[in-house]
């Protein structure tokens, strides 16, 4: 079965990956955004705090045995303990500063993270095992379908629906949402702003961490693959713009999508090309596809 | 991100300059010229760096990308195409120029952080360009560059007549710098910096001024690039990466954002404390530049520069 002069099974598997990389796009711009929207940093360590997650998950079942599903819910709490840890200790002390400032923090504690993870595991990369229960695929016919991978996409898909819906329809995200538009008014209201940060952070970190244990058993585990993941997030984020959770998601997934057909039709600009579309909505439409102007 | 720059001058500025220019002239006789041209390299892109975030209030993330380019450019021309190394440095800076004014057109759409993430992420799709173009070599790079002869005259491959070609480049770059940022031009800029709105309604097309100090900022990078391929004759994969782009931040900001030498004393240390340390603890030098990032960033955001001319300044108030 051929589309468009390709086969099925080739389109099929590109878009699976597009849509992979898409979650994951999803859910690290996700996580930038509510802490931008908060903070007013853009967290440069969010690629670092991935990797954490990712390597968190493979420490623990090759040094301790402790399985995935264990993981998935530990490393997101510890890389967001860790975030609380940075938050409350430096990022804080930036607030009254410049914007630039806490990208320029943020990109330091990256470096340092990454430089003790090289020192630690090298750059070869370390392979995770998919659990038991995730291996193996089902044939639907036009192509194979590992369970894994579906998994990876319904999984980050709950993760960002679920923040979608604690922000826009619970209290707390009334708070958060309320502090993105004027933190002070909210603080004279009597809420706790500092601490509502702090957790705004951490959640946003722990976001981060889990997508990294998510792509532990998809790509190597290696201290580099944040760095590279995390500046075309970045593209991502300037093509969305910051303004809408929602908008964060679609964009996130699209360009995943754009770039997986890119590899099945022009393989060797899959590189560049949220790059490219990232030069064409800057000229088409500067704020961002769900930027305000 | 200001910061002061009236040197209250207990010395007066061409007294300090020219005592400089002399101590650069019989520099190589004292420390060796390969490591004191790559230290004048980065001093004069870390310069052309500051030139966008002390002076325009503009956090370039790609510049990374002004210095490769640049450096394959002149690397190209010399080796393959076989002119003589300052046509390879001119078509260089120029290709840097051009790359610059690219840049700025796109990224001076937005302000402030987003500027960054498109800086950076710009000089990314450079960096991945030039992975796969077959000319420069990917990953290898481009190596075997001869230095040539200057004009077809001097021989560059004797190191000492390598030095000053470096060394009056620098200077040349550096006083353009100077001039730029004591003009008009400058004092602009600085008023764009410190409240946009106002230049906006003062008249001045605050677009222009920035897009023109970007292309300044790209070319005297690419010069720095371009030069620094003839130096060490090689351009390096490692030039237009993103690590690169941090460290002439880093640099900037150990020396002191918006300090006319301060760029200039924060390249000297990094690249000195790089230089230090490569033998000695390997990977952990990322973690080392790393902690200097926070350190700066969390108490030390004047820089060596700015710290030394605000002591002189209470000291002269005293």
């Amino acid at each position: 079965m051929e589309i468009f002069g390709v086969p099925s099974a080739l389109l099929g598997s590109q878009l699976l990956v597009g849509l992979i990389n898409g979650s994951f796009y999803a859910i690290l711009s996700l996580g930038l955004a509510i802490i931008f929207g908060l903070l007013n940093i853009i967290n440069f360590a969010h690629g670092a705090q991935y990797m954490m997650g990712a390597f968190i998950a493979w420490l623990a079942l090759t040094k301790f045995e402790i399985n995935y599903w264990v993981a998935l819910i530990a490393a997101p709490l510890l890389v967001g303990l860790f975030g609380v840890i940075l938050e409350r200790t430096m990022l804080r002390k930036l607030y009254k500063l410049d914007h630039l400032y806490g990208l320029l923090l943020t990109f330091g504690l990256a470096l340092i993270i990454e430089g003790v993870f090289r020192d630690q595991f090298g750059i070869s990369g370390e392979s995770y095992e998919v659990p038991e229960a995730l291996a193996g695929g089902i044939h639907l016919g036009f192509m194979f379908l590992p369970i894994y991978r579906a998994w990876v996409i319904v999984a980050s898909l709950t993760v960002c629906f679920g923040t979608w819906f604690m922000i826009e329809k619970t209290r707390l995200g009334a708070y958060l949402r309320a502090g993105t538009e004027n933190s002070q008014m909210v603080q004279a209201l009597g809420i706790n702003v500092p601490l509502l940060i702090t957790f705004t952070y951490g959640y946003g970190v722990a976001l981060a961490a889990f997508a990294g244990v998510l792509a532990a058993p998809v790509f190597q585990v290696n201290p580099l693959m944040g760095s590279n993941l995390i500046i075309v997030v970045f593209a991502v984020v300037v093509i969305g713009g910051m303004g809408s959770i929602l908008g964060s998601i679609v964009t996130g997934i699209g360009l995943g999508l754009i770039e997986g057909l890119t590899r099945v039709f022009y393989p060797e600009a899959s590189a560049v090309v949220v790059f490219v579309i990232m030069v064409i909505v800057l000229l088409v439409r500067p704020a961002g596809l769900f930027g305000k102007a | 991100m200001s910061a002061p720059q009236q040197a209250t001058a207990l010395i007066k500025p061409e007294i300090l300059y020219t005592g400089l220019f002399i101590v650069g002239l019989i520099a190589p006789f004292a420390v060796y010229p390969t490591f004191l041209m790559k230290l004048f390299c980065f001093a004069l892109f870390a310069s052309a760096f500051n030139l966008l975030i002390g002076f325009a209030g503009l956090l370039s993330f790609g510049h990374a990308a002004f210095l490769g380019t640049a450096g394959y450019v002149c690397g190209l021309m010399v080796r393959d195409a076989g002119v003589t190394p300052e046509i390879g440095i001119l078509a260089g800076t120029a290709c840097a120029g051009l790359l610059g004014w690219i840049f700025g057109i796109l990224a001076i759409r937005r302000t402030g952080i987003y500027f960054a993430m498109i800086t950076l992420a710009l000089a990314q799709m450079v960096y991945f360009i030039v992975l796969q173009v077959k000319a420069t070599g990917g990953e290898d790079g481009l190596q075997g560059v001869p230095r040539g002869q200057l004009f077809g005259l001097i021989d560059l491959s004797d190191n000492l007549a390598m030095y000053y070609l470096v060394y009056v480049v620098f200077s040349l770059g550096f006083f353009v710098i100077y001039r730029t940022i004591h003009s008009p031009f400058g004092q602009i800029l600085k008023a764009i910096r410190e409240n946009e709105p106002r230049a906006i309604s003062l008249g001045y097309d605050v677009s222009k001024f920035k897009l023109i100090a970007f292309v300044i900022s790209a070319s005297l990078a690419g010069l720095a690039g371009a030069t620094k391929t003839l130096v060490f004759q090689l351009a390096s994969l490692s030039d237009v990466h993103w690590h690169t782009s941090g460290e002439v931040v880093l640099m900037t900001l150990l020396g002191g954002l918006g300090t006319i030498l301060g760029p200039a004393v924060g390249s000297a240390t990094i690249v000195t404390l790089q230089n230090e340390l490569a033998d000695k603890v390997g990977s952990w030098v990322t973690v080392i530049m790393g902690a200097i990032f926070v350190i700066c960033v969390l108490a030390f955001r004047r820089g060596i520069v700015g710290e030394i001319q605000a002591l002189i300044r209470r000291a002269g108030i005293r």
